[in-house]
């Protein structure tokens, strides 16, 4: 089947790219893959994402990734382990009572400790970073829906929300202003206080309207018979319970016995069964998104990075860390490196969101 | 199609009936207008026809709705999803889909239509409403006329024989109004489509109508008819429709178009008679901007804006939704900084004043008056006021009644009407007497009543030496109010001169009034009605 023009790439693929980009990320702190694993996924997303409001996200992530790794750093010089090797400088050390063993606080300040904590925020920065790739390229929206049938309502439930997050936020700045146009304190303690009511007013009074506005357009509408929800339901929850039971058994024997992987089993497939039959005939998708060659290439690309990174780590331990007894630069594994530079693929085949630029003037109305 | 048998609607809690006795009918295929006051029940009136009242709102209805033949007693406004659309009041609370073509969308995936039809009937309302450029868009992006006109296709694409719209175009700049107009007009004559739709600015619609439904002040006294019928004598009348009273025209007409025929006539005697006056005095300068540049993110909001405002002026501020208004208003009140560029009250800087000084300077009425309301009662709000702005007690309240006499202390400020709710934000912000009065946006859900009393309000304000600034759409405000008008365009001044030669001059934002007279100069009924009598009509004098 062919890709028609409009037609974005699955959301689960993308959100299969990153996670696969993201495990990668997880099993190194040498700071050139890790740098390298960044570099790809911001190029894929400065090339693949749309003007959607989420397609901003990748930056905010960004941020919030070089205050993990501020953090990281300034805890390990103030209060973390103090990690012998090259001096850099020493900080006053505050003695502590002995019921505080383990705790620092103070004292000197090695090159290995810094730059431990540094590849460490790094990695963690680059998890975020793949986090806010899959939210930039893929809607939210269109994630949720592909969920099935049985579970509409509560995706729908669970959209309105990440909706109404940026609502709140604006009327937080609406209250505000309407604060200090009557001559109220806006900044500290009193500024805030009373702040809630008036907020939550508006947030209810819109969700009463964007309710009215879905039930007039059908929302709830049960056209499958109420004996086929009833069993379906029954199916899902009954499998459910089964579900749990297995898990419960092999986890508490730590061994994966007969009947309990059994138990598993015939849970799972009530529950896939149920959901199945839930979607039947109640409700139809408009533009279904279809899993076509490119998906299975963007996947695979994300795969590749993932198996390059591992296969990498058991030749050569050492190559996936920075090395810091002696400091020194860190290695450069090509196989590594080459299979996270084909995990860009995407931002060759993935298909171009179309071109929606809004207009400046319209963008502010 | 739509019929309304003995209707009674009374809401939990409610003194009296929202709706009562209520019996009328709606051919298929007509487009009906629904006109009455501010809080005379013509959203009750919507909402009843595909069951949000009473089911989504409580209460108690007696008597049968029945649309397309069926009941709303017994269908839910969901089951009738594939009968009627509903659009209310703010599209923005509306949106469930991020973006243009799954929101078209989403009422057919709830009903289940298969797929081709579906993808059929997008491309159909894409083309009917003109919003095929805009398919993948992003709605959040889309102007405030884009985003009505999605709201309606949204409504629209499951195919209803009916269609219900809550006052689309009340936040529209004129342009865009019409064009959702002609949307709707266009929905009839091809379609077939019955609509209903309830509207407050009737210079922009009465022209589409076949129908009005006159909902009067008089409980349960609910009357319909051709629009020159209702006319004749409706309380609630349209600029043209004034303007043929005063001319003395037989039948009345309702269009613009209309009119002109009949206008030559009226030139000629006004020809003989004295022109209206336009106050030529102005008082000191009271504020001043300078080169302001503003922008939301990369967004730029206002460029290069250089303006000089003086006390006993009432300016309006025009141009399309989002062109920069409520930012210039904003930057005004010092609710936001200048990025470039200096703005100066009254040789003050009002963004590094304290809240409670600033209010002394300068006072805003902003786009939607209930966000300044937060206590419980008439009264408390009054209180609260005082306290705020450091006033003596009483003050705010005092204010109040210069305005409008009879607002109950115990009454809560989300129970008023908007009207009443617009005279008590007024009172706030007038009551530290600050010499700048700005207001955005202040018709938006007034009837012509409130609006008169609005005007003359503001008239009496600029008579006591205020300067008033108005930003608004609404072009008849505007020419029966201002003495100048400013056009911002994408953050740019294009205009800046008297109302009267703005106004005549300007396709988009001329009064019906100018647009009959042209080329002569005329602007209101009220000048035309003065001509006509022999007097000269003097802005602000009392009348």
């Amino acid at each position: 089947m062919l890709r028609t023009r409009l037609q974005p790439l699955h959301p689960i693929a993308w959100w299969c790219w990153a996670g696969t980009l993201a495990v990668a990320a997880s099993r190194t702190t040498n700071p050139l893959l890790l740098g390298l694993i960044l570099a790809v996924v911001a190029w894929v997303v400065t090339t693949r994402r749309g003007n959607s409001p989420w397609a901003r996200s990748f930056g905010a992530l960004i941020r919030l990734g070089l205050f993990v790794i501020a953090i990281r750093v300034v805890v390990q010089v103030l209060f973390g382990d103090r990690v012998p090797g090259t001096t850099w400088f020493s900080l006053p050390s505050v003695p502590l009572p002995s019921w505080a063993a383990g705790v620092t606080i103070g004292g000197p300040v090695t090159a290995q400790a810094a730059i431990g904590a540094f590849c460490q925020g790094l990695q963690i920065a680059v998890i975020l970073a793949c986090f806010g790739a899959a939210n930039s390229l893929a809607s939210s929206f269109r994630l949720l829906r592909c969920v099935p049938a049985g579970l509409y309502e509560v995706a729908v439930a669970v959209t309105v929300a990440i909706t109404f997050t940026p609502q709140i936020v604006l009327s937080i700045a609406r209250v505000r202003d309407a604060r200090r146009l009557r001559g109220r304190a806006t900044s500290g303690w009193k500024g805030w206080r009373g702040l809630a009511v008036p907020v939550l007013d508006g947030a209810l009074e819109r969700s009463v309207a964007l309710a009215a506005s879905m039930d007039a357009r059908g929302f709830g509408r049960r056209p499958a018979s109420p004996r086929h929800r009833q069993a379906t339901a029954a199916a899902t929850l009954a499998g459910l319970v089964g579900l749990g039971i297995g898990l419960f058994q092999v986890l508490d024997s730590g061994s994966a016995s007969g009947i309990g992987l059994a138990v598993i089993l015939v849970g799972g497939g009530l529950v896939i069964g149920g959901l199945v039959a839930s979607s039947h005939g109640s409700r139809s998708r408009y533009r279904p998104d279809r899993w076509l060659v490119a998906e299975w290439l963007v996947v695979a690309a994300g795969l590749a990075a993932v198996a390059g990174v591992v296969a990498t780590g058991s030749n050569d331990p050492n190559a996936l860390a920075q090395p810091l007894y002696p400091l020194g630069l860190p290695a450069s594994p090509v196989v590594a490196l080459a299979s996270i530079l084909l995990a860009a693929v995407p931002s060759a085949i993935a298909p171009v969101p179309v071109p929606v630029r809004a207009k400046l003037s319209e963008a502010l109305a | 199609m739509i019929a309304f048998d003995r209707v009674t609607v009374v809401y939990p809690g409610a003194f009296a009936p929202a709706l009562e006795n209520v019996s009328l009918t709606i051919d298929e295929g007509h487009l009906a207008l629904v006109i009455g006051a501010t809080g005379s029940g013509k959203s009750t009136l919507l909402r009843c026809v595909n069951g949000l009242v009473p089911h989504f709102s409580g209460g108690r209805l007696t008597g049968a709705v029945t649309v397309d033949g069926r009941s709303t007693e017994r269908y839910r406004p969901r089951d009738l999803a594939d009968a009627v659309g509903y659009v209310g009041q703010d599209p923005d609370a509306t949106f469930v889909a991020d973006t243009v073509e799954d929101e078209l969308a989403y009422a057919m995936e709830n009903l289940g239509v298969d797929p081709a039809t579906m993808r059929r009937r997008v491309e159909d309302v894409l083309d009917t409403l003109n919003l095929h450029a805009l398919r993948q868009r992003a709605i959040t992006t889309l102007s405030g006329g884009q985003r009505q006109r999605v709201a309606i296709g949204a409504a629209f694409t499951a195919a209803p024989r009916t269609l219900v719209l809550d006052e689309p175009t009340s936040s529209l700049d004129p342009v865009s109004a019409e064009e959702v107009l002609a949307s709707l007009a266009r929905l009839v004559h091809d379609q077939g489509t019955t609509i209903l739709v309830a509207e407050h600015r009737l210079e922009r619609i009465v022209q589409f109508a076949d129908v009005v439904v006159e909902i009067g002040s008089a409980q349960g006294a609910v009357r319909s008819g051709t629009p020159a019928f209702i006319f004749a004598t409706a309380e609630l009348a349209p600029p043209v429709v004034r303007l043929s009273r005063a001319a003395g025209w037989s039948p009345v007409p309702l269009s613009v178009r209309d009119a002109r025929r009949l206008a030559p006539e009226l030139r000629r005697r006004l020809e003989r008679g004295a022109r209206p006056q336009d106050a030529e005095s102005r008082g000191d300068r009271v504020a001043q901007v300078k080169g302001l540049v503003a922008a939301y993110g990369p967004i730029p909001a206002l460029a290069d804006v250089s303006l000089e405002l003086y006390e006993g002026q009432v300016m309006a501020i025009m141009g399309r939704n989002g062109a920069g208004k409520s930012t210039l208003l904003h930057h005004l009140v010092g609710l936001r900084r200048p990025q470039r560029g200096a703005v100066e009250v009254l040789g003050r800087v009002p963004a590094t004043l304290g809240a409670s000084e600033a209010v002394r300077l300068v006072g805003l009425v902003p786009q939607d008056p209930g966000a300044l309301l937060c206590a419980e009662t008439v009264a408390g709000e009054c209180r609260d006021a005082d306290r705020d702005a450091g006033l003596a007690d009483g003050t705010t309240r005092a204010v109040l009644e210069s305005i409008v006499a009879d607002i109950p202390d115990d009454r809560h400020p989300k129970d008023l009407s908007e009207g009443q709710r617009l005279a008590l934000a007024l009172a706030i912000v007038l009551a530290p007497a600050p010499p700048i009065l700005l207001l955005d946006e202040p018709t938006r859900g007034l009837d012509y009543r409130a609006k008169e009393r609005l005007s003359h309000l503001l008239r009496q304000l600029a008579a006591r030496g205020h300067c008033v600034v108005v930003a608004t759409h609404d072009v008849e405000l505007v020419a029966e109010v201002a003495d100048r008008v400013v056009v911002l365009a994408d953050g740019e001044v294009i205009t800046d001169g008297p109302t009267r030669s703005v106004v005549c001059h300007s396709a988009g934002l001329a009064s019906q009034v100018a647009r009959i007279l042209a080329p002569a100069e005329w602007l209101t009924v009220e000048e035309v009605a003065a001509a006509l009598n022999g007097r000269v009509f003097r802005e602000g004098a009392p009348s």
